[in-house]
């Protein structure tokens, strides 16, 4: 029988919550094609690996290795290169994010296969594939057929429901890749957590603070309203390239695409770019001077006024629904 | 040093995107065309990299004829020489990394550069596929790169922190925002780039493995509730916030 095979990503002794949007839209494309569905997984927690029972996951292949203990990209490509051919994968789902996106192109090159990033839709008819995949950061976006006897395709996180539809037994099989040392290309020496700070692409919410804002000392009030929110804390171009905001806070189309539950403007006044990077979030509010501001033409929520003045009060009145 | 650094022509990101006659690629009528942004950090670096070791910069572009408005401006901010090989297909990541794994294989650089995603197509793939057709190391998305003999270092955001990866030439790189400043081009550079070499080939066909179906502009019908910023409004946006959104 042919396989969907679902990255399940564990990372400092959480599954990614992604890993269950994958597992959902596994699930999915296995009723309609009868198919198994897999998970594959780099880690020595077999505990932890239970909680996929929840979203329907019964089986996954597990590479438990101490080779795999950092991740390398060239490695783990090379090791999910072989899972796909041993178990007879057609269909490999992915998170489209910074690792699942290198990893799925070194794989489709590897195995000479299509391969779509950034799916927003993934749906079969009649035995072939059809992925919806956003371009042009968004302003379009492009049905694509995809045919072939292993398709592989990167998903866009928060945009895929993680389902819950539990199953009673998960069988843990453990595979061993072919696997040396020269495969190991790159090493990761050291990496940072952004304490404290959540990061605009995997927040709820995210508040961002435009030229209005007038100046870095300013954004004190962007923070504030974030907090209260329980926000990630953006920030457009103009900001960014004043050098007021790091770049990795950047939204829009040389920054970050984010679809938040609620997308706060504040001070933004729209421009192009930076509609492309948020306008596919659920919400959206603007908190801006001027009335005819391209950002209030994509709000469902506008302020039109001062935001020294606007934040504060909203801050208030927020509050009042907290306690 | 031998540098490599793909180089691609995309719409200016300014640009509204209308669907096409065909229905499945953009109207170009109108539209300006650019490097890619990201391709631009990519030259930069590997022009400073050039100026820190010699050697030689050679840009690559897997595009249609008209890309040469591009290159020339690749080839003004410092780039030696061009090679296009001339397609009118441009969404299929592997046809283009085939192609350029193919003239890396006759140029043999020491690095390849990109920039992390080309903003037409969004796919992020062609580094790494680039990467594995030549059996490279990978690191994409790079903000921070040091080369020190055969030795690289480079910083990456990762989603909810930074990472800092090591490997050896020779390496794909991709590059981010913020990894350098781009110079622009002066007069007498512009002038200079007229003169140098664009080497025009065909490229190697792969069997398609993608059919576009249709291109859409996606609509996202919004409530448009607009008011003013009196302590009453104030107060109906957080209840709508609460109600309607139902977020806090």
């Amino acid at each position: 029988m042919k396989k969907i095979l679902v990255l399940i990503e564990v990372l400092e002794n959480k599954i990614k919550r992604v890993s269950y949007e994958l597992i959902t839209a596994g699930r999915k494309i296995a009723e309609q094609t009868n198919y198994e569905l897999l998970g594959v997984a780099f880690s020595s927690n077999t505990e932890l690996l239970e909680k996929v029972k929840e979203f329907g996951l019964s089986k996954i292949i597990l590479i438990n290795n101490s080779t795999f203990e950092k991740y390398s990209v060239s490695l783990f490509s090379k090791a999910l290169s072989q899972v796909v051919t041993k178990y007879q994968v057609e269909y490999v789902l992915l998170p489209a994010h910074t690792y699942g996106l290198e990893i799925a192109g070194r794989l489709a090159a590897n195995l000479e296969s299509p391969y779509i990033s950034d799916c927003i839709s993934l749906t079969i008819d009649n035995g072939k594939a059809i992925a919806k995949k956003p371009i042009y950061a968004g302003k379009a976006q492009i049905n694509v057929l995809v045919d072939g006897n292993i398709k592989i395709f990167t998903l866009r996180p928060n945009v895929f429901t993680a389902e819950v539809n539990p199953t009673e037994k998960l069988e843990i099989e453990e595979f061993n890749p072919d696997v040396g040392d020269n495969d190991k290309k790159e090493v990761v020496v050291n990496s940072f957590r952004n304490e404290g700070k959540l990061d605009v692409l995997e927040a709820e919410i995210v508040v961002s603070g435009g030229r209005g804002i007038k100046g870095p000392e300013h954004y004190n009030l962007i923070e504030e309203l974030a907090n209260v929110l329980g926000a990630a804390v953006g920030a457009s171009r103009a900001v960014v390239d004043a050098g007021w905001r790091p770049h990795n806070e950047q939204v829009g189309q040389t920054g970050k695409t984010v679809s938040p539950t609620l997308y706060v403007a504040c001070g933004i006044s729209g421009a192009i770019q930076h509609l492309a990077g948020m306008a596919s979030s659920k919400f959206i509010l603007a908190i801006n001077k001027d009335k005819d501001a391209p950002i209030f033409k994509v709000a469902d929520y506008g302020i039109v006024g001062d935001l020294f003045n606007a934040i504060p009060k909203l801050i208030k009145e927020l509050k009042k629904y907290k306690e | 040093m031998k540098i490599l650094v793909g180089i691609s022509r995309v719409p200016d990101t300014a640009t509204r995107i209308l669907v096409g006659k065909d229905g499945k690629s953009i109207d170009e009528q109108g539209v300006k065309f650019i490097i890619n942004p990201y391709d631009e950090f990519a030259l930069e670096e590997g022009l400073r990299i050039k100026e820190k070791f010699g050697g030689e910069v050679v840009t690559i572009t897997v595009g249609p004829e008209p890309s040469k408005e591009i290159i020339r401006t690749a080839l003004a901010m410092g780039a030696d020489r061009a090679v296009l090989v001339k397609t009118n297909s441009s969404f299929d990541s592997f046809f283009t990394a085939k192609n350029i794994a193919i003239y890396a294989k006759e140029f043999n650089p020491d690095i390849i550069l990109f920039g992390k995603q080309s903003v037409d197509y969004d796919s992020l793939a062609v580094p790494a596929m680039v990467s594995e057709l030549l059996n490279f190391p990978l690191i994409t998305i790079v903000s921070k790169l040091t080369i020190d003999g055969s030795k690289v270092v480079a910083e990456r955001d990762v989603v909810g922190g930074r990472e800092v990866v090591e490997t050896t030439l020779p390496c794909v790189i991709s590059a981010q925002k913020g990894l350098n400043e781009p110079r622009y081009p002066k007069l007498p550079d512009i002038l200079k780039a007229k003169n140098k070499p664009i080497d025009e080939r065909s490229p190697q066909e792969t069997s398609p493995m993608y059919e576009i179906i249709n291109m859409e502009i996606p609509h996202r019908a919004r409530k448009n509730i607009i008011l003013s910023d009196s302590d009453e409004d104030i107060a109906e946006i957080a209840r709508l916030l609460h109600e309607d959104a139902k977020i806090i």
